[in-house]
C-alpha cells in the first residue's frame, strides 16, 4: 500500500531533521508542537490523579486510599491541571503557532524568548513532577497559608518553586503575543480586521503579564514563610492569612479568564467557519474579550465570601462578578446569532464548538449563582462549586482546545484526521462530561463537601454516576490521542484550505513553509468574509527584503 | 546588504520595526515587574495600616544615613546610566564603556552598603526568625515589619545584581564594537530597566525609613 504523500516541497517540518533542530529551534510552529506534546504529557498525568479520586470516590468508606493520600491525589490533580495544561494549553500550543500566521508574521516579535518560555515551562513542570515522586503536597491547589507556610509536612517548596518558575513562561508568552499583535501584524491588518482568536488572545495576554507576577511574588512570600519563617500570613507570627487569599485569587480568578478567553477565541473562528458567515456583532464580541479580561481583575473577592472578608467588600465582589458575566454572555448570544439562517455543517471541529457554548453556558450561570452572597453561603466548597468550575474548565477550555486542535490540525500536519471517528470522540467527550459534572451539582447541592474521602453512603449514587462519567470521559480523551497520531502517517492529504475557511493561516500551503508566507499578504477586508472568495480578500507582493 | 539589514533578524521587515518592537517589549516586560514588586507593596500598605505604632517605631532601627546615602547612590547610577545610553545614541564607544563600568561600581557600592545593614541587622538579633529580639509588646508587628523589610529590599537587591549581570555583557559587547548609532537597542533596553529598579528604591526608601519615624 502506497501512504498518500504531501507534495514534495519545503515546510517547517522538512526543513531539518533531528532532535537539535527541534530542541534548539526559534520557529512558533515548532515551539507550539513542543508544547503540544508537553501539555498533552501533563494532562494525561493530571487525569490519571483525577483517575485515583474518582475510584476512591465510587464507595462512601475510604477503601482505595487514606486521607492523606486522597489529599496530595486531589491537589496534584489540581497543580498539573491548571498550572501545566489549562493556563498555558490553548495559548502557548494553538497561539504560538497561530498568532503570527493570522496576523501575517513570518514570528512572533521573540522567537528566541518562546523558545525561553519553554524551556522554563518545561523547568517548572520537573519540579513539580519530583515533588509528586518524592510524596506529593497536599494543601490544595490553592496552597493556602498558613498550612502551606507552616503546617504540611508535603513538599510545598517544591511544588511553589515550580508553579513560581512555569509562571514566568506564561508572562514570556503573553509579552510576545502583545508585542507581536502590536507591531507584526501585515498590511491592511489593522485592529479590526482581526480574527477574534487575535483579541481573545491579547486579552489573555493582559491577564498574563498583569496577574501572574502577582502570584509570583505570593508564592516568593509563602516560601520565604516556609523556609525562613518570614512572618507574613501566618498568623501565629502576626500575619494574615485572609491577606494571602487576596493576593492568591488577585491572580487566580483570572487564572480563569486565561483559560477560557482563547477558547472563546476558538469557537469564534470555528462558528464563523462551519456557518459560512460573519461573527455577528464583531466589534462587540472583541471588546467583550477586554471587557472580560479587565472586570475578571476586580472579581477575586466572591472566593472569599466566607473567609471573614467584610460584608460591602462581600457586596462589591458579588456586584462585580455579575457584571462580568455579562460580556461572557454577549459572546453566546453573538454566537447564537451567527448560526442563525447560516449554513451549518457539523464538522468535528464545530461539534465541539456547539459543545462548549451549551457546557461553557451551564458553567456560566451556576457561576452567577455563586455569586449570590447568600446561595454561596450554602453551596460554598461543596461539589456545586466543583461541577461549576469543571464546567468552565474542561466544559469550557477543554472543549475549546480540542476543537481547536481538530480544526488545525491540517495545517499543523499536511494531513486530515479522519472525521467519523473524531465526531464520535466529540459525542463521548460530551455525554461523559455531562454524566461526570451534572451529578455534582446536585451532590454539592444536597450538602456533599469538595475535599473529602469519605461520605455518607446517601451520595453513593450520584458519585458512581460521576465515576461511571469519568471513565466515559477518559475513552473520549484517549480516542484523539490515538487517531491523531494514526493521522500523522495515514490521514489523507489535507490541501491549503480543507475548510474553505477566509483566514489568513489558510492562505498559504499546510505545512507552512518556516517564514509562513512566500510572499508578504496584504489583506483588504475584515475577518470571516465568508461571501467573499479568499482571492477578493488577500493580495500577495514580494516582500521587501528579500 | 546594507549595513543597517546586519542588525535586523529574519522576521522584521526594517530596523524601525524591530527596534520599536524590543522597545515596547521592554515597557510590557516592566510592567509586570511593577505588578511584581505591586504585590509586596500591597503586603507592607495592609500591615502599615494595622501596625502604624510598630512599624512606625521600628523603622528607628534602619540606619538612616545608610539608606540615604544609598539613595544617592542609586540616583547617581541612574545617572551615569542615561550618560552611557547618550553615548551609545551618539555611537561614542569609548565613553559608553566608561559610563557603563562607572553604574557597575555604583551599583556594587550600592550592594556593598545595602549587606552592611543586612549584617548589623543580623547582629542586632533583628533578622525574623527563631532568633529575633525586640523589646516591647509590639515586637510580633515590629517582626512583621522586618520581615517585610528584608523581603522588599533583598528582592529590590536580587534585581540590581541581575542588572549588574547585563550591565557587565554590555561592556563585553560594547568593547567587541557591537554598538553603533544605528544599533545601540540593548544598551537602551538595559537603561531602562536600571532606572526602573531605581525607582523602586526611590519607593522603598521613605516607605521603610523614613515613614513614622518620629512614633
Amino acid at each position: 500500500m502506497s501512504l498518500p504523500e504531501i507534495e514534495h516541497r519545503e515546510h517547517y517540518l522538512n526543513i531539518n531533521y533531528g532532535i537539535r533542530s527541534w530542541l534548539l529551534t526559534t520557529d512558533h510552529k515548532r515551539i507550539a508542537w513542543l508544547y503540544l506534546l508537553s501539555v498533552t504529557f501533563f494532562f494525561f498525568i493530571g487525569g490519571l490523579f483525577a483517575t485515583f479520586v474518582r475510584l476512591e470516590l465510587m464507595t462512601p468508606q475510604g477503601d482505595l486510599v487514606q486521607a492523606e493520600t486522597y489529599n496530595k491525589l486531589f491537589t496534584m490533580h489540581g497543580v498539573t491541571m491548571v498550572f501545566f495544561f489549562l493556563i498555558p494549553g490553548i495559548p502557548a500550543v494553538l497561539g504560538n503557532f497561530l498568532v503570527p500566521m493570522m496576523i501575517g508574521a513570518r514570528d512572533l516579535a521573540f522567537p528566541r524568548l518562546n523558545l525561553a518560555s519553554w524551556y522554563i515551562f518545561i523547568l517548572g513542570g520537573a519540579f513539580t513532577l519530583t515533588a509528586a515522586a518524592a510524596g506529593g503536597v497536599d494543601t490544595g491547589w490553592t496552597f493556602y497559608t498558613p498550612y502551606s507556610s507552616i503546617y504540611s509536612n508535603t513538599h510545598v517548596a517544591l511544588t511553589v518553586v515550580g508553579v513560581f518558575i512555569t509562571g514566568f513562561s506564561s508572562i514570556l508568552t503573553g509579552l510576545n503575543f502583545i508585542v507581536t499583535i502590536h507591531k507584526m501584524r501585515a498590511p491592511g491588518m489593522t485592529w479590526f480586521r482581526l480574527p477574534l482568536f487575535i483579541w481573545a488572545h491579547y486579552a489573555t495576554s493582559i491577564i498574563f503579564i498583569l496577574g501572574t507576577p502577582v502570584i509570583a511574588i505570593t508564592l516568593v512570600l509563602v516560601g520565604l514563610e516556609r523556609i525562613f519563617r518570614l512572618g507574613i500570613f501566618d498568623p501565629a507570627l502576626g500575619g494574615d492569612p485572609v491577606l494571602f487569599q487576596h493576593l492568591f485569587w488577585f491572580y487566580s480568578h483570572p487564572a480563569v479568564y486565561i483559560m477560557v478567553l482563547p477558547a472563546m477565541g476558538v469557537v469564534s473562528e470555528l462558528i464563523a467557519c462551519f456557518s459560512r458567515k460573519r461573527i455577528f456583532g464583531y466589534t462587540v464580541v472583541a471588546f467583550a474579550s477586554l471587557a472580560i479580561a479587565v472586570i475578571g481583575f476586580l472579581v477575586w473577592g466572591h472566593h472569599m465570601f466566607v473567609s471573614g472578608q467584610s460584608v460591602h467588600a462581600g457586596m462589591i465582589f458579588s456586584l462585580l462578578s455579575f457584571l462580568v458575566a455579562i460580556p461572557s454572555a454577549i459572546k453566546v448570544f453573538n454566537w447564537t446569532a451567527t448560526l442563525y439562517k447560516g449554513s451549518v455543517s457539523y464538522d468535528a471541529p464545530m461539534l465541539y464548538a456547539l459543545g462548549f457554548i451549551g457546557l461553557f453556558t451551564i458553567g456560566g450561570l451556576t457561576g452567577l449563582f455563586l455569586a449570590t452572597l447568600g446561595i454561596d453561603v450554602h453551596v460554598h466548597d461543596t461539589y456545586f462549586v466543583v461541577a461549576h468550575f469543571h464546567y468552565i474548565m474542561v466544559g469550557g477550555s477543554v472543549m475549546g482546545y480540542l476543537g481547536g486542535i481538530h480544526f488545525w490540525w491540517p495545517k499543523m500536519t499536511g494531513r486530515t484526521y479522519p472525521e467519523s471517528w473524531a465526531r464520535l470522540a466529540a459525542l463521548t467527550i460530551f455525554i461523559g462530561f455531562h454524566l461526570t459534572f451534572f451529578p455534582q451539582f446536585v451532590l454539592g447541592y444536597i450538602g456533599m463537601p469538595r475535599r473529602y474521602h469519605v461520605y455518607p453512603p446517601e451520595f453513593q449514587v450520584l458519585n458512581v454516576m460521576s465515576t461511571a462519567g469519568a471513565s466515559i470521559l477518559a475513552v473520549g480523551y484517549l480516542l484523539p490521542l490515538v487517531y491523531l497520531i494514526w493521522s500523522l502517517r495515514y490521514g489523507t492529504v489535507a490541501g491549503a484550505n480543507p475548510w474553505g475557511a477566509r483566514g489568513l493561516e489558510w492562505q498559504t500551503p499546510s505545512p507552512p513553509p518556516t517564514e509562513n508566507f512566500d510572499r508578504t499578504p496584504v489583506v483588504t477586508e475584515g475577518a470571516y468574509a465568508y461571501e467573499k472568495d479568499p482571492e477578493e480578500i488577500y493580495t500577495f507582493r514580494k516582500p521587501a527584503h528579500v | 546588504m546594507s549595513k543597517a539589514e546586519t542588525f535586523r533578524a529574519h522576521h522584521f521587515n526594517d530596523l524601525e520595526q524591530q527596534h520599536s518592537a524590543a522597545w515596547i517589549g521592554m515597557w510590557v516586560f516592566l510592567a509586570t515587574e511593577v505588578m511584581f514588586f505591586g504585590g509586596m507593596f500591597a503586603c507592607y500598605t495592609v500591615y502599615r495600616y494595622w501596625y502604624a505604632q510598630a512599624f512606625g517605631s521600628a523603622s528607628n532601627h534602619l540606619d538612616v544615613w545608610l539608606g540615604a546615602i544609598n539613595t544617592v547612590v542609586l540616583i547617581g547610577s541612574s545617572f551615569t546610566m542615561a550618560l552611557a545610553v547618550y553615548n551609545a545614541e551618539t555611537g561614542r564607544s569609548k565613553p559608553l564603556i566608561y559610563f557603563l563600568l562607572l553604574t557597575i561600581v555604583l551599583g556594587l557600592a550600592f550592594l556593598g552598603i545595602k549587606f552592611f545593614e543586612y549584617y548589623t541587622k543580623f547582629a542586632e538579633h533583628l533578622v525574623p526568625g527563631s532568633s529575633f529580639q525586640y523589646e516591647g509588646p509590639l515586637a510580633r508587628q515590629a517582626e512583621i515589619f522586618f520581615s517585610l523589610y528584608f523581603a522588599m529590599t533583598g528582592m529590590h537587591a536580587v534585581h540590581m545584581i541581575i542588572g549588574i549581570g547585563l550591565l557587565a555583557a554590555l561592556v563585553l559587547k560594547a568593547r567587541r564594537g557591537r554598538f553603533s548609532a544605528l544599533y545601540h537597542t540593548p544598551v537602551e533596553l538595559t537603561g531602562l530597566y536600571w532606572h526602573f529598579v531605581d525607582i523602586v528604591w526611590i519607593f522603598l526608601f521613605p516607605l521603610l525609613y523614613l515613614l513614622g519615624r518620629h512614633l
